[in-house]
């Protein structure tokens, strides 16, 4: 990041930890990112390497065992983690939004999907009555939904998924808010139905000039649709970079064999890589610094140290002793310890 | 997506099954300490059932060891009776009975109900429906007044108590079966244990129900209380066991009409021994839920 | 090249209720296809499709409305679903699952798994030689002889996948359905699954049904492709020639939809369906195109006249009235 922008959502150092009846889960260390004003940024890694947890913990709706140990998330300057639970309430909807992977499950079976909508904007805003009716379905047809009027009455089981998504998103968009979190918001739809979506939020980003934080385990989908890109693996941020960057000349072993197993544009199948080993149980108390060190095919000496994080250019950042290109300017960070 | 489920470096890593069973039952009890006390009372009442007549201090069934309406004193802890029998050696002795009638009325009803829920829930269709009107009409009656009906019309014989009692507990029985099967025989390996070359039976035999199993098992546990329940309460209005047999039942049956007249030792201990029978196994009964299925913990 | 398995005229119809009234749902409706000896075909389409009732049709897990299967010349569409568990010819036709946590019984170890598939279905009966098969099949997908005693909440979605693989093909069947069979496992773990399909498609010799709405792993593995739309097969072919000179509005719609598109490919952000709902799969027009709706070239003819499955070029066919390029 540049140190010139200002960034509209800053995660500095962030550790979190869950603590379980088999152990303390180490669930994020260390992780900083930052977003700017209308940017994309698109969070890729593997299931269960943190990314939920982090745009949880952003929200402020992590799980009540979720403990924050060190860091600190700034959203427009000020710290959310000094944010009661009433201040954090007035965010959400209004400045901070959400859409969640499956659209069905996120949305209340029992109540027509016009009136979901109005229950945020009567939430955040003054609108009553008609307009609120008006608003509503105005919404509807910002997210191209065909026959709003009509659709203003359906319950969520007389929609497809694509169209649930839709609903989904207006609702999280009801209030122009400033930042979109989406996780895994295409993850079981089509993908015809998934083309659509994703240029709908991307052209709704561009519209609105709101922030987005794209969630997702698909390299491709991040690749197409965000400015820049962070690689999570184990509760850990390994490479952060503008998007075309990081596919040209990945830095950190991890993205390129991701990159490697991703089957776009592969030609043979042999060409397929594939990554080693699982993800670290984060319970255990002998975790390297590195937690990719054990399934890592560059691992040498030395990589035992704690990571440090190095500028690659001035975009690009990577954690990892030996990165697969050399930092042009070393500016050695602060490690993590 | 599981990736979250570590792969063991080596089997010396693995730890045993015993090593997670043993956790989670120190999570249990951690959340609940009575369930240590349920399970202290299960282990002092299987014992009574097991070995009573030979602790009993007195022959239950003999008259006059002691003056008869005598209150507690160290030589008869539990007092004395109308016919002078000594009332602990006839707690201890009843267990022996009220348990057994329960095992073996929860026992068939578990069998049966199970099996009969276990088919309607799989092969729906007719199976279904007449599983699924049998129990209704078994639960249209109020069930106790049904177990009475049962045994006026049979005798009164211990067998019939068995028999009733696991008649009107078979609709919890057929309804956990039938719920969980019509669930499970849509599960992928159900699918493909027919790949496999199950026919129909052998699906239903070999994976439907192996995986029902902890449900109803469950559902035994908290069956047991109620049953021993049943059997004392038929006793009690003098439609089950006949005297001078020992159960809790008849034992305070008789007792009521000294309570009057100030004799409350002869029907407080055996109810108290019935009360804590049933309160042991109600709660034996969810620490077993707690322990075989987490997701209904309360 | 002989034919190991053909599909005709293949109809699958559900009866549904709507608003009181008798309907029926047209899952599949009329196909036609084949596989031949050692091929490995993939049938690709989204959600409602139809894909996975072909599926169990043709492993006999449900029973035809109308049609006929036959596998190496004998007819297979009239054995009654529940007959085909015990029928000499279930050993010949075997399915890979998509999610391996939900296709393997949770009281079972990986052993028990493998095991049941020879007891039932192989006339091994010694304990000893069963064992020694689940150990050589364990072996050949791959699973680490320790695993074998391992509850499915023991091991991890890799592992759980190739305990699928490995009771699947145990009785080496000549034709194996593969129901997207990567689509729950993380994509470090794909590749391997994959390459190891590939390995045992060869080494056994064994001809695959590949399912999946995933065009790029399709194009990795499979000869040839089927593209299914709505209960019936929109265009086929051999994969490289569909995939990278597609002639069906929906293919074309399928590959430009790919984040990234496929390299190569030459569909663009125009042949991206256009917003309609898809139609109904109950009781559908007879006479009108299925794709009509939400296909960027819809006219008037396509409005009046169902278009056929015909054969464009040498092993290519497509349903349009309009196909791009040919």
């Amino acid at each position: 990041m540049n140190a010139g922008t200002a960034a509209l959502l800053e995660v500095a150092d962030l550790s979190l930890e869950f603590r379980t009846r088999s152990g303390t889960v180490r669930a994020l260390e260390h992780v900083s990112l930052a977003l700017p004003e209308s940017g994309s940024l698109g969070l890729v890694g593997e299931s269960g390497s943190g990314k939920s947890v982090l745009s949880f913990a952003v929200l402020g709706i992590q799980d009540a065992a979720a403990r924050i140990t060190s860091g600190a998330i700034r959203f427009d300057g000020k710290d959310l983690l000094a944010n009661d639970g009433a201040a954090m309430k007035a965010l959400r909807g209004r400045e901070l939004a959400m859409i969640f992977q499956n659209p069905r499950v996120a949305l209340n079976p029992i109540r027509q999907v016009g009136r979901q909508i109005e229950d945020v904007l009567a939430r955040h805003t003054d609108l009553r009555g008609k307009a609120l009716r008006t608003r509503a379905i105005e919404c509807l047809s910002e997210v191209r939904i065909p026959d709003p009027e009509r659709r203003y009455s359906a319950y969520p089981f007389e929609l497809s998924g694509g169209m649930c998504q839709r609903v989904m998103i207006a609702i999280a968009l009801a209030c122009r808010p400033r930042l979109l979190i989406a996780d895994e918001p295409t993850t079981g739809l089509d993908v015809t139905t998934q083309a659509a979506i994703m240029r709908l939020i991307r052209d709704l980003g561009r519209e609105k000039g709101m922030a987005t934080l794209l969630i997702t385990h698909d390299l491709g989908l991040a690749r197409e649709f965000c400015d820049r890109i962070a690689v999570m693996h184990a509760g850990h941020i390994v490479e952060t970079g503008l998007t075309e960057d990081l596919f040209r000349a990945p830095a950190h072993p991890y993205t390129a064999q991701l990159i490697r197993a991703t089957p776009v544009g592969q030609a043979k199948l042999e060409n397929l890589a594939s990554i080693p080993g699982n993800l670290p149980d984060l319970r255990r108390t002998d975790l390297p610094a590195c937690r990719f060190a054990e399934r890592c095919m560059q691992r040498q000496a030395g990589c035992e140290r704690a990571l440090p994080q190095h500028d690659i250019g001035e975009q690009q950042r990577v954690a990892c002793h030996y990165p697969l290109i050399e930092p042009s300017m070393e500016v050695m960070h602060a490690s993590i310890a | 997506m599981d990736s979250s489920i570590p792969a063991f470096a080596s089997k010396a890593d693995r730890p045993s099954a015993w090593a997670g069973r043993w956790n989670t039952l120190r999570y249990v009890v951690a959340e609940n300490p009575l369930s240590l006390v349920a399970a202290g009372l299960f282990a002092m009442f299987v014992l009574l059932a097991l070995v009573g007549p030979v602790l009993a201090p007195f022959d239950p069934l003999a008259s006059n060891v002691g003056p008869p309406l005598s209150p507690p004193t160290l030589a008869h802890w539990f007092g004395t009776d109308a016919l002078g029998r000594d009332i602990l050696s006839r707690v201890i002795v009843a267990t022996r009975l009220d348990l057994g009638i329960a095992v073996a009325a929860v026992s068939l009803s578990c069998v049966i109900g199970g099996l009969l829920g276990a088919f309607a829930g799989y092969f729906g269709g007719w199976t279904e429906r007449l599983v699924g009107r049998t129990s209704d009409t078994i639960m249209a009656f109020p069930l106790f007044v049904l177990a009475m009906g049962i045994v006026a019309a049979l005798g009164n014989t211990v067998a019939n108590i068995v028999l009733a009692t696991a008649i009107i507990n078979l609709p919890f029985y057929m309804r956990v079966a039938r719920a969980e099967s019509s669930v499970l025989k849509n599960a992928g390996f159900v699918e493909a244990a027919r790949l496999a070359g199950n026919g129909e039976i052998r699906v239903l035999f070999h994976h439907i129900i192996p995986n029902i199993l902890p449900p109803m098992t469950v559902q035994v546990s908290l069956n047991m209380g109620w049953a021993i329940l049943n059997a004392a309460g038929l006793s009690f209005i003098g439609l089950g066991v006949r005297p001078p047999a020992a159960e809790w039942g008849i034992m305070v049956a008789e007792g009521a009409q000294y309570i009057v007249s100030g004799e409350w030792w002869i029907a407080l201990f055996p109810g108290a021994v019935l009360m804590l029978a049933v309160f042991c196994f109600n709660l034996l009964g969810d620490s077993l839920r707690d322990l075989i299925d987490p997701r209904r913990r309360t | 090249m002989h034919l190991l398995l053909e599909a005709i005229d293949l109809v699958k119809h559900f009866p549904v209720e709507v608003h009181r009234k008798q309907k029926f749902l047209h899952a599949v409706d009329g196909l036609n296809f084949h596989i031949e000896a050692g091929e490995t075909v993939g049938l690709v389409g989204e959600s409602g499709c139809g894909k996975s009732t072909l599926v169990r049709l043709l492993t006999r897990t449900l029973d035809l409305t109308e049609g006929q299967i036959r596998f190496h010349s004998k007819s297979i569409g009239l054995i009654a679903a529940r007959a085909m568990a015990v029928h000499p010819l279930r050993r010949e036709i075997q399915m890979v699952f998509q999610d391996p946590t939900d296709s393997l019984n949770p009281r079972y170890t990986a052993r028990q798994t493998i095991a049941e598939s020879v007891r039932l279905l192989s006339d091994l009966r010694k304990s000893a030689e069963i064992d020694a098969e689940v150990e050589h099949c364990a072996e050949l997908v791959g699973l680490q002889k320790e695993l074998l005693d391992r509850y499915p909440h023991q091991l991890s979605g890799g592992q759980k996948a190739r305990v699928g693989i490995a009771r699947a093909i145990v009785t080496r069947p000549r034709l194996l359905v593969l129901d997207e069979p990567t689509a729950a496992l993380d994509v470090s773990v794909q590749a391997v699954i994959l390459q190891l399909l590939d390995t045992l498609k060869r080494e056994l010799g064994m001809s695959f049904l590949f399912v999946s709405h995933d065009l790029n792993v399709v194009r990795l593995l499979c000869d040839r492709v089927l593209v299914m739309y709505l209960g019936q097969i929109v265009e086929s072919g051999p994969a490289d020639e569909v995939f990278h000179r597609p002639a069906h509005p929906y293919t074309r719609a399928l590959i430009a939809s790919l984040p990234g598109g496929l390299a190569g490919g030459e569909s663009s952000e125009s042949d991206l369906l256009i917003g309609g709902d898809p139609q109904s799969p109950i009781d559908p027009e007879p006479n009108r195109c299925r794709l009509l709706g939400r296909c960027p070239r819809g006219t008037e003819l396509c409005e009046q006249q169902a278009p056929v499955l015909r054969e464009v070029a040498e092993g290519r066919s497509v349903a349009c009235h309009f196909p791009a390029g040919l």
